[in-house]
């Protein structure tokens, strides 16, 4: 039987069986546009949370006053050992390692911002000028902080975007004077909008010199330093200077943790991958029911077509043309019903990204070749039963069968 | 052309054993027009579906065209099947879903042979059997005579030498029987082996052989020397 021959047999019987085909063509269809839209959803997530990540900047390392890991088991405050506070000394010695390019020591905390007659709350971010580099931030207008001491700061400040918008409205920001709790600040800069990066804001928060903000929260604790390796391959180098750097200046005590943006991102990055794989997984369970549903299906159909098995083979079809015909026919489907459910997985994705712009739904590459291979699999595993079933068929039986 | 030789076939039915065939010898010259006559249950179907290799004989030999083809394989039987014998059926047994066109391709589609060659040969079976004008139309869209002709070309297709009839007016009226037969019997003129089997006396006396059966046995009788009509 040739190829061509026996797709138009097929063909005929799909289109002579229209309410089966149907069925068969949704069950496919819902089963691979789920895996389809689930693993878009997962590796959208996943491609969501490394950007912005990498939004934070590229080669950072941050440092965190404390430290992370158990170590011992009983606490600091019983042995005398109480985390160090981490200081701006602390911070500007870390410049010392050769891997490192900048950093930008923070503090943050709240305060009421005013102007003229307006308030609002706001978060406060001390630092030095360094921060617009290793932040990879951009100006809208005006200047960021001035290079100087950081141990004095100047009375100025750049605001965010959105915090220059609601406080001075209509009003030129630049050169205007604002006070924050009982320190004036003049504007010098407005940042770009940003938009949000790990929850963070950088749109509604004022940006003071380090040293204002110490006295401004009457704090010499630093929240974090931000530290730029001087590249990718500097990243780990970088790491262990400032390990060894701050260890020295709290007398032998390792007590700071540091988050390199590489480790955070590969953690991420594994455990959504995993996830995506997990719930693709468990959509392709629903392209596994899909199969029984095409062999109850063909079961089904291979008893009405009793009579025309016993015919075809009256007419000389060996047991192996019956089996190809069956098998075939579960393949036709399964490819309608796959190219229909890519074309519904794809539409779906689309649609989610119109309604979801800042989350890149796609579906993974590995996804869209194994959710069609997974329909046409089990299609063809579900289908050699009700296949024999028909080839073993007695022809004399067959033909008498009254449907 | 056929030869066979103390054919038996039991059946297993409920806990007993039923004999269709009790030990059949027989031989057909290649050219002859046989009817296998008898009442219901002499066997004579079962005969049919051993001549027709659609059945295993239980016991015996069957030739065919100078080949024992009694232990062949399943596949190998549907081969032979395809190549030497052509089925009429009582209930046309037509594909309700293909037109009248494709009914008569389908022995060909399954052999594989080539569209072209196919399509030549559907129409010149149309032309000759006068179905033409029928070619596209589907069965349900045919009548009975109209069926059993798209039946007998499909039966043609393959040009098989050996024509078995599973009592091909069963289903018909007198008027349409009495085109069938004309058709069935312009090919056993043009060279084939006819094989009918019918329970109708006045059929089964047009042609040049009766075999009756009785209770899976032959009662062979010799052709009177005028037929009934």
């Amino acid at each position: 039987m040739r190829i061509a021959d026996l797709s138009a047999f097929t063909w005929q019987v799909m289109r002579g069986n229209r309410g089966r085909t149907l069925l068969i063509l949704l069950a496919m269809g819902i089963g691979v546009a789920a895996v389809l839209m689930v693993t878009a959803l997962g590796e959208g997530a996943r491609r969501y949370v490394l950007k912005q990540f990498s939004g934070l900047g590229s080669n950072l390392v941050i440092v965190l006053p404390g430290r992370a890991e158990t170590a011992g088991g009983i606490p600091g405050f019983i042995t005398g050992k109480t985390p160090r506070l981490l200081t701006l000394d602390d911070a500007l010695a870390l410049a010392r390692s050769r891997a490192v390019r900048r950093i930008a020591p923070l503090i943050v905390g709240t305060g009421d911002v005013h102007w003229n007659a307006r308030t609002r709350e706001s978060p406060i971010l001390g630092t030095t000028a360094d921060f617009i580099a290793v932040r990879e931030m951009n100006l809208a207008q005006g200047l960021f902080l001035p290079e100087s001491d950081p141990h004095h700061g100047q009375p100025v400040c750049v605001v965010g975007a959105r915090v220059a918008r609601e406080l001075f409205g209509h009003t030129p920001a630049l050169g205007q004077w604002l006070r924050i709790g009982d320190r004036r600040f003049r504007v010098i800069g407005v940042a770009a909008p940003q938009g949000e990066s790990l929850g963070f804001n950088t749109d509604q928060i004022v940006i003071v010199p380090l040293a204002a903000a110490q006295a401004l929260f009457n704090s010499e604790a630093l929240f974090r330093i931000l530290v730029e390796a001087k590249s990718r391959g500097q990243v780990a180098a970088a790491k262990t200077d400032i390990l060894e750097i701050v260890k020295q200046r709290h007398e032998g005590e390792r007590d700071i943790t540091v988050i390199t943006q590489d480790a955070v991102l590969s953690t991420f990055d594994r455990i959504l991958g995993a996830l995506t794989l997990a719930v693709g997984g468990i959509a392709a369970i629903s392209l596994s029911v899909a199969g029984i549903l095409v062999m109850n299906v063909m079961l089904i159909s291979v008893t009405q077509r009793r009579r025309e098995i016993g015919l075809l083979k009256a007419l000389g079809a060996t047991s192996g043309q019956i089996r190809l015909i069956f098998v075939s026919e579960a393949i036709l489907l399964a490819l309608a019903g796959a190219s229909a459910g890519m074309a519904a997985g794809w539409a779906s994705q689309f649609l989610l990204g119109h309604l979801f712009p800042s989350i890149p739904f796609a579906a993974p590459w590995w996804a869209v070749i194994a959710a069609p291979a997974t329909a046409i699999a089990t299609a063809i595993v579900f289908s050699i039963t009700p296949a024999r079933q028909a080839a073993r068929l007695d022809p004399v039986a067959a033909l008498a069968a009254r449907t | 052309m056929i030869r066979l030789t103390g054919i038996q076939r039991h059946f297993q039915v409920g806990g007993e054993t039923v004999h269709a065939l009790r030990g059949i010898d027989l031989a057909i010259g290649a050219g002859e027009y046989i009817a296998i006559l008898g009442p219901s249950g002499s066997g004579k179907s079962s005969l049919l579906n051993i001549i027709g290799l659609l059945d295993h004989p239980s016991a015996g030999q069957y030739e065919l065209d100078g080949r024992d083809v009694t232990a062949l394989a399943d596949d190998e039987q549907a081969r032979v099947r395809r190549e030497k014998i052509g089925f009429v059926f009582q209930f046309f047994h037509l594909v309700p879903r293909l037109t009248a066109a494709e009914n008569i391709a389908l022995p060909m589609v399954l052999a594989g042979v080539e569209p072209s060659r196919r399509e030549e040969r559907v129409a010149w079976l149309l032309e000759a059997y006068g179905l033409a004008n029928r070619a596209h139309h589907r069965p349900d869209q045919l009548s009975g005579g109209q069926c059993q002709r798209v039946a007998i070309a499909r039966a043609m297709s393959m040009s098989p030498p050996v024509i078995v009839a599973d009592e091909p007016t069963g289903n018909l009226d007198r008027h349409t029987s009495q085109e069938v037969i004309t058709l069935l019997e312009s090919l056993h003129a043009a060279g084939s082996t006819l094989i009918v089997v019918t329970h109708d006396p006045s059929l089964g006396a047009r042609a040049t052989r009766q075999l009756h059966l009785d209770d899976g046995l032959i009662a062979e009788r010799p052709l009177p020397d005028s037929p009934a009509d």
